[in-house]
Protein backbone atom coordinates (compact mmCIF):
# COMPACT_ATOMS: atom_id res chain seq x y z
CA UNK A 1 0.00 0.00 0.00
CA UNK A 2 1.81 3.04 -1.31
CA UNK A 3 -0.21 6.27 -0.88
CA UNK A 4 -0.08 9.00 -3.53
CA UNK A 5 0.72 12.62 -2.70
CA UNK A 6 -1.99 15.10 -3.58
CA UNK A 7 -0.63 17.82 -5.98
CA UNK A 8 -1.81 20.54 -3.57
CA UNK A 9 0.22 18.95 -0.77
CA UNK A 10 3.20 18.68 -3.11
CA UNK A 11 3.08 22.43 -3.78
CA UNK A 12 2.28 23.61 -0.23
CA UNK A 13 5.01 21.53 1.42
CA UNK A 14 7.42 22.30 -1.45
CA UNK A 15 6.99 26.06 -0.94
CA UNK A 16 7.41 25.72 2.83
CA UNK A 17 10.61 23.78 2.18
CA UNK A 18 11.98 26.43 -0.22
CA UNK A 19 11.27 29.22 2.27
CA UNK A 20 12.91 27.34 5.13
CA UNK A 21 16.02 26.36 3.19
CA UNK A 22 16.45 29.89 1.80
CA UNK A 23 16.43 31.29 5.33
CA UNK A 24 18.98 28.72 6.53
CA UNK A 25 21.42 29.23 3.65
CA UNK A 26 20.65 32.96 3.33
CA UNK A 27 21.68 33.63 6.94
CA UNK A 28 24.96 31.78 6.49
CA UNK A 29 25.81 33.53 3.21
CA UNK A 30 24.97 36.93 4.69
CA UNK A 31 27.27 36.21 7.63
CA UNK A 32 30.37 36.12 5.40
CA UNK A 33 29.73 39.79 4.57
CA UNK A 34 29.54 40.86 8.21
CA UNK A 35 32.41 42.75 9.87
CA UNK A 36 34.77 40.46 11.81
CA UNK A 37 35.48 42.75 14.73
CA UNK A 38 34.18 45.59 16.85
CA UNK A 39 30.64 46.17 18.00
CA UNK A 40 28.92 44.16 15.31
CA UNK A 41 30.99 41.09 16.04
CA UNK A 42 30.15 41.47 19.73
CA UNK A 43 26.46 41.44 18.87
CA UNK A 44 26.84 38.34 16.71
CA UNK A 45 28.74 36.58 19.50
CA UNK A 46 25.92 37.29 21.93
CA UNK A 47 23.27 36.15 19.44
CA UNK A 48 23.22 32.35 19.97
CA UNK A 49 22.69 32.57 23.73
CA UNK A 50 20.14 35.39 23.45
CA UNK A 51 18.23 33.46 20.77
CA UNK A 52 18.11 30.22 22.75
CA UNK A 53 17.13 32.03 25.95
CA UNK A 54 14.28 33.79 24.08
CA UNK A 55 13.15 30.45 22.71
CA UNK A 56 12.67 28.85 26.15
CA UNK A 57 11.80 31.68 28.54
CA UNK A 58 8.13 32.23 27.53
CA UNK A 59 7.34 28.50 27.81
CA UNK A 60 9.04 28.32 31.23
CA UNK A 61 7.10 31.34 32.47
CA UNK A 62 3.85 29.90 31.05
CA UNK A 63 4.22 26.98 33.50
CA UNK A 64 4.27 29.40 36.44
CA UNK A 65 6.40 29.02 39.56
CA UNK A 66 6.88 25.29 38.97
CA UNK A 67 8.08 26.01 35.44
CA UNK A 68 10.81 28.22 36.95
CA UNK A 69 11.66 25.50 39.49
CA UNK A 70 11.85 22.87 36.74
CA UNK A 71 14.11 25.13 34.65
CA UNK A 72 16.35 25.88 37.64
CA UNK A 73 16.69 22.17 38.43
CA UNK A 74 17.48 21.45 34.76
CA UNK A 75 20.20 24.14 34.84
CA UNK A 76 21.71 22.82 38.09
CA UNK A 77 21.78 19.22 36.86
CA UNK A 78 23.43 20.15 33.56
CA UNK A 79 26.03 22.30 35.34
CA UNK A 80 26.84 19.53 37.86
CA UNK A 81 26.78 16.53 35.52
CA UNK A 82 27.20 17.95 32.00
CA UNK A 83 24.50 15.42 31.08
CA UNK A 84 21.81 17.05 28.95
CA UNK A 85 19.56 13.97 28.90
CA UNK A 86 19.54 13.64 32.70
CA UNK A 87 18.89 17.39 33.02
CA UNK A 88 15.97 17.19 30.58
CA UNK A 89 14.42 14.25 32.44
CA UNK A 90 14.72 16.02 35.83
CA UNK A 91 12.95 19.08 34.44
CA UNK A 92 10.21 16.93 32.93
CA UNK A 93 9.84 14.98 36.19
CA UNK A 94 9.04 18.18 38.12
CA UNK A 95 6.31 19.15 35.63
CA UNK A 96 5.01 15.56 35.52
CA UNK A 97 4.76 15.41 39.34
CA UNK A 98 3.12 18.82 39.64
CA UNK A 99 0.49 17.93 37.04
CA UNK A 100 -0.18 14.53 38.65
CA UNK A 101 -0.73 16.12 42.06
CA UNK A 102 -2.74 18.95 40.57
CA UNK A 103 -5.26 16.58 39.01
CA UNK B 1 38.66 15.50 5.06
CA UNK B 2 39.73 12.19 6.56
CA UNK B 3 38.15 13.27 9.84
CA UNK B 4 34.74 13.39 8.19
CA UNK B 5 33.39 10.08 9.49
CA UNK B 6 34.59 10.29 13.13
CA UNK B 7 33.35 13.87 13.29
CA UNK B 8 29.89 12.85 12.05
CA UNK B 9 29.72 10.03 14.59
CA UNK B 10 30.83 12.39 17.36
CA UNK B 11 28.11 14.82 16.26
CA UNK B 12 25.49 12.09 16.28
CA UNK B 13 26.50 10.96 19.79
CA UNK B 14 26.36 14.50 21.15
CA UNK B 15 22.82 14.82 19.80
CA UNK B 16 21.39 11.77 21.62
CA UNK B 17 19.64 13.81 24.37
CA UNK B 18 18.11 16.35 21.99
CA UNK B 19 17.11 13.57 19.59
CA UNK B 20 15.28 11.82 22.44
CA UNK B 21 13.25 14.96 23.08
CA UNK B 22 12.70 15.52 19.32
CA UNK B 23 11.39 11.95 19.09
CA UNK B 24 9.03 12.58 22.02
CA UNK B 25 7.39 15.65 20.52
CA UNK B 26 7.66 14.17 17.02
CA UNK B 27 5.31 11.45 18.20
CA UNK B 28 2.91 14.16 19.40
CA UNK B 29 3.00 15.68 15.89
CA UNK B 30 2.35 12.24 14.42
CA UNK B 31 -0.79 11.80 16.53
CA UNK B 32 -2.09 15.21 15.41
CA UNK B 33 -1.24 14.40 11.77
CA UNK B 34 -3.17 11.12 11.97
CA UNK B 35 -6.25 13.06 13.08
CA UNK B 36 -5.82 15.36 10.05
CA UNK B 37 -5.61 12.37 7.71
CA UNK B 38 -1.99 12.68 6.60
CA UNK B 39 -0.50 9.51 5.10
CA UNK B 40 2.93 8.26 6.15
CA UNK B 41 4.22 9.49 2.78
CA UNK B 42 2.87 13.03 3.36
CA UNK B 43 4.55 12.95 6.76
CA UNK B 44 7.91 11.75 5.42
CA UNK B 45 7.78 14.24 2.54
CA UNK B 46 7.30 17.03 5.06
CA UNK B 47 9.99 15.68 7.44
CA UNK B 48 12.49 15.46 4.60
CA UNK B 49 11.71 18.66 2.70
CA UNK B 50 11.00 21.07 5.57
CA UNK B 51 12.72 19.47 8.61
CA UNK B 52 11.68 22.15 11.11
CA UNK B 53 9.62 21.06 14.11
CA UNK B 54 7.66 24.19 15.05
CA UNK B 55 6.79 24.96 11.42
CA UNK B 56 5.58 21.41 10.86
CA UNK B 57 3.23 21.66 13.85
CA UNK B 58 1.64 24.77 12.36
CA UNK B 59 1.44 23.18 8.89
CA UNK B 60 -0.36 20.13 10.27
CA UNK B 61 -2.67 22.46 12.16
CA UNK B 62 -3.54 24.32 8.90
CA UNK B 63 -3.80 21.07 6.90
CA UNK B 64 -7.12 20.55 5.09
CA UNK B 65 -8.64 19.09 1.93
CA UNK B 66 -8.22 22.47 0.33
CA UNK B 67 -4.69 23.46 1.30
CA UNK B 68 -4.29 27.17 2.26
CA UNK B 69 -1.06 27.37 0.26
CA UNK B 70 -0.41 31.11 0.60
CA UNK B 71 -1.23 31.38 4.31
CA UNK B 72 0.79 28.28 5.05
CA UNK B 73 3.88 29.57 3.24
CA UNK B 74 3.61 32.91 5.05
CA UNK B 75 3.21 31.21 8.44
CA UNK B 76 6.28 29.05 7.78
CA UNK B 77 8.25 32.15 6.77
CA UNK B 78 7.43 33.91 10.03
CA UNK B 79 8.04 30.89 12.25
CA UNK B 80 11.33 30.06 10.57
CA UNK B 81 12.67 33.61 10.38
CA UNK B 82 14.94 32.63 13.27
CA UNK B 83 16.85 30.39 10.85
CA UNK B 84 18.21 33.56 9.25
CA UNK B 85 19.83 34.36 12.61
CA UNK B 86 20.81 30.74 13.22
CA UNK B 87 22.43 30.60 9.77
CA UNK B 88 24.28 33.86 10.42
CA UNK B 89 25.57 32.61 13.78
CA UNK B 90 27.15 29.63 12.00
CA UNK B 91 29.34 31.99 9.95
CA UNK B 92 32.53 31.47 11.99
CA UNK B 93 32.10 27.66 11.93
CA UNK B 94 31.87 27.67 8.13
CA UNK B 95 34.61 30.25 7.51
CA UNK B 96 36.97 29.08 4.80
CA UNK B 97 34.52 26.48 3.48
CA UNK B 98 33.36 26.53 -0.15
CA UNK B 99 29.89 27.40 -1.39
CA UNK B 100 28.99 23.80 -2.28
CA UNK B 101 29.91 22.65 1.22
CA UNK B 102 27.60 25.30 2.67
CA UNK B 103 24.76 24.42 0.26
CA UNK B 104 25.01 20.75 1.15
CA UNK B 105 25.26 21.18 4.92
CA UNK B 106 22.63 23.80 5.67
CA UNK B 107 19.47 21.82 4.97
CA UNK B 108 19.89 19.60 8.04
CA UNK B 109 20.41 22.48 10.46
CA UNK B 110 17.64 22.46 13.08
CA UNK B 111 17.38 24.21 16.48
CA UNK B 112 18.67 21.10 18.22
CA UNK B 113 21.89 20.26 16.38
CA UNK B 114 22.64 23.98 16.01
CA UNK B 115 22.41 24.47 19.78
CA UNK B 116 24.56 21.37 20.46
CA UNK B 117 27.15 22.59 17.94
CA UNK B 118 27.21 26.08 19.44
CA UNK B 119 27.91 24.74 22.92
CA UNK B 120 30.58 22.42 21.44
CA UNK B 121 32.13 25.44 19.75
CA UNK B 122 32.67 26.99 23.17
CA UNK B 123 35.28 24.25 23.68
CA UNK B 124 36.68 24.96 20.22
CA UNK B 125 35.98 21.42 19.01
CA UNK B 126 32.97 21.90 16.72
CA UNK B 127 33.23 21.23 12.98
CA UNK B 128 30.78 21.38 10.09
CA UNK B 129 30.77 17.57 9.92
CA UNK B 130 29.93 17.44 13.62
CA UNK B 131 26.91 19.65 12.83
CA UNK B 132 25.95 17.51 9.84
CA UNK B 133 26.28 14.18 11.67
CA UNK B 134 24.02 15.58 14.37
CA UNK B 135 21.56 16.67 11.67
CA UNK B 136 21.35 13.20 10.13
CA UNK B 137 20.85 11.55 13.51
CA UNK B 138 18.20 14.11 14.41
CA UNK B 139 16.42 13.54 11.09
CA UNK B 140 16.23 9.81 11.80
CA UNK B 141 14.94 10.35 15.36
CA UNK B 142 12.44 13.01 14.29
CA UNK B 143 11.13 10.88 11.41
CA UNK B 144 10.74 7.76 13.52
CA UNK B 145 9.02 9.77 16.27
CA UNK B 146 6.47 11.24 13.83
CA UNK B 147 5.84 7.85 12.21
CA UNK B 148 5.37 6.13 15.58
CA UNK B 149 2.76 8.75 16.48
CA UNK B 150 1.10 8.59 13.06
CA UNK B 151 0.92 4.81 12.65
CA UNK B 152 0.77 3.75 16.32
CA UNK B 153 -2.04 6.28 16.60
CA UNK B 154 -3.60 7.45 19.80
CA UNK B 155 -1.47 5.50 22.30
CA UNK B 156 -0.64 8.82 23.88
CA UNK B 157 -3.88 10.72 23.65
CA UNK B 158 -2.85 13.28 26.23
CA UNK B 159 0.91 13.85 25.89
CA UNK B 160 0.80 16.73 28.37
CA UNK B 161 -0.07 14.23 31.15
CA UNK B 162 3.45 12.86 30.78
CA UNK B 163 5.03 16.33 30.52
CA UNK B 164 6.10 15.45 26.97
CA UNK B 165 5.28 19.01 25.91
CA UNK B 166 7.90 20.20 28.43
CA UNK B 167 10.65 18.00 26.90
CA UNK B 168 11.39 20.68 24.32
CA UNK B 169 11.62 23.45 26.93
CA UNK B 170 13.75 21.36 29.30
CA UNK B 171 16.28 20.26 26.71
CA UNK B 172 16.73 23.78 25.33
CA UNK B 173 17.09 25.18 28.84
CA UNK B 174 19.95 22.74 29.42
CA UNK B 175 21.55 23.81 26.13
CA UNK B 176 21.13 27.51 26.90
CA UNK B 177 23.08 26.98 30.15
CA UNK B 178 25.93 25.66 28.00
CA UNK B 179 25.97 28.87 25.96
CA UNK B 180 26.28 31.16 29.00
CA UNK B 181 29.56 33.11 28.69
CA UNK B 182 29.50 34.79 32.08
CA UNK B 183 29.39 38.50 32.87
CA UNK B 184 29.28 39.69 29.26
CA UNK B 185 25.98 37.83 28.82
CA UNK B 186 24.13 39.46 31.73
CA UNK B 187 22.87 42.47 29.75
CA UNK B 188 22.04 40.71 26.44
CA UNK B 189 20.16 37.91 28.22
CA UNK B 190 18.10 40.27 30.38
CA UNK B 191 17.19 42.37 27.33
CA UNK B 192 16.47 39.23 25.27
CA UNK B 193 14.29 37.79 28.03
CA UNK B 194 12.24 40.95 28.49
CA UNK B 195 11.80 41.39 24.73
CA UNK B 196 10.81 37.73 24.29
CA UNK B 197 8.23 37.88 27.10
CA UNK B 198 6.72 41.11 25.76
CA UNK B 199 6.59 39.82 22.18
CA UNK B 200 5.13 36.52 23.40
CA UNK B 201 2.34 38.44 25.13
CA UNK B 202 1.57 40.98 22.42
CA UNK B 203 2.58 39.47 19.08
CA UNK B 204 1.08 36.39 17.42
CA UNK B 205 2.94 33.21 16.55
CA UNK B 206 6.66 32.77 17.05
CA UNK B 207 7.84 36.37 16.64
CA UNK B 208 9.11 36.33 20.22
CA UNK B 209 12.13 34.18 19.31
CA UNK B 210 13.34 36.61 16.66
CA UNK B 211 12.43 39.66 18.77
CA UNK B 212 14.33 38.38 21.82
CA UNK B 213 17.37 37.20 19.86
CA UNK B 214 17.72 40.48 17.95
CA UNK B 215 17.14 42.64 21.04
CA UNK B 216 19.81 40.68 22.94
CA UNK B 217 22.33 40.94 20.12
CA UNK B 218 21.69 44.67 19.64
CA UNK B 219 22.10 45.36 23.36
CA UNK B 220 25.47 43.59 23.23
CA UNK B 221 26.47 45.80 20.30
CA UNK B 222 25.49 49.02 22.05
CA UNK B 223 26.47 48.03 25.58
CA UNK B 224 29.59 49.42 27.24
CA UNK B 225 32.33 46.74 27.39
CA UNK B 226 35.62 48.67 27.12
CA UNK B 227 37.75 45.90 28.62
CA UNK B 228 36.34 43.29 26.32
CA UNK B 229 37.14 45.38 23.28
CA UNK B 230 40.81 44.77 24.01
CA UNK B 231 40.37 41.04 24.45
CA UNK B 232 38.43 40.87 21.22
CA UNK B 233 41.10 42.72 19.28
CA UNK B 234 43.46 39.88 20.23
CA UNK B 235 40.91 37.27 19.20
CA UNK B 236 40.33 38.65 15.72
CA UNK B 237 43.28 37.06 13.88
CA UNK B 238 42.11 33.55 14.83
CA UNK B 239 39.08 33.90 12.54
Amino acid sequence: MFPAINPQVLIAVGLAACVTYSLRLGGLLLASRFPRSGRFRRGMDALPGALLFSLVLPSIVAEGVWGLMAAALTAIVVLRTRNTLAAMLCGMLVIFAVRKIGQ
Amino acid sequence: MKHRKPEMIRGARANVPVAASAMAYGSVLGVLAAQKGLSWLDMMYMNTAVFAGAAQFVMVDMWSNHMPIFEMTLAVLVINLRYLLIGASLGPLFSGRGLLHKIGMMHLVADENWAVTMSEQRNGTATTWFLFGGGIFLYLAWSSGTLIGLLGGGFITRPEDYALDFAFTAVFTALAVGLWRGKSDVLPWIVAGVAALLAHKFLPGKWYIVAGGLAGAISAMLGPCEIEEVEEAEDVPSY
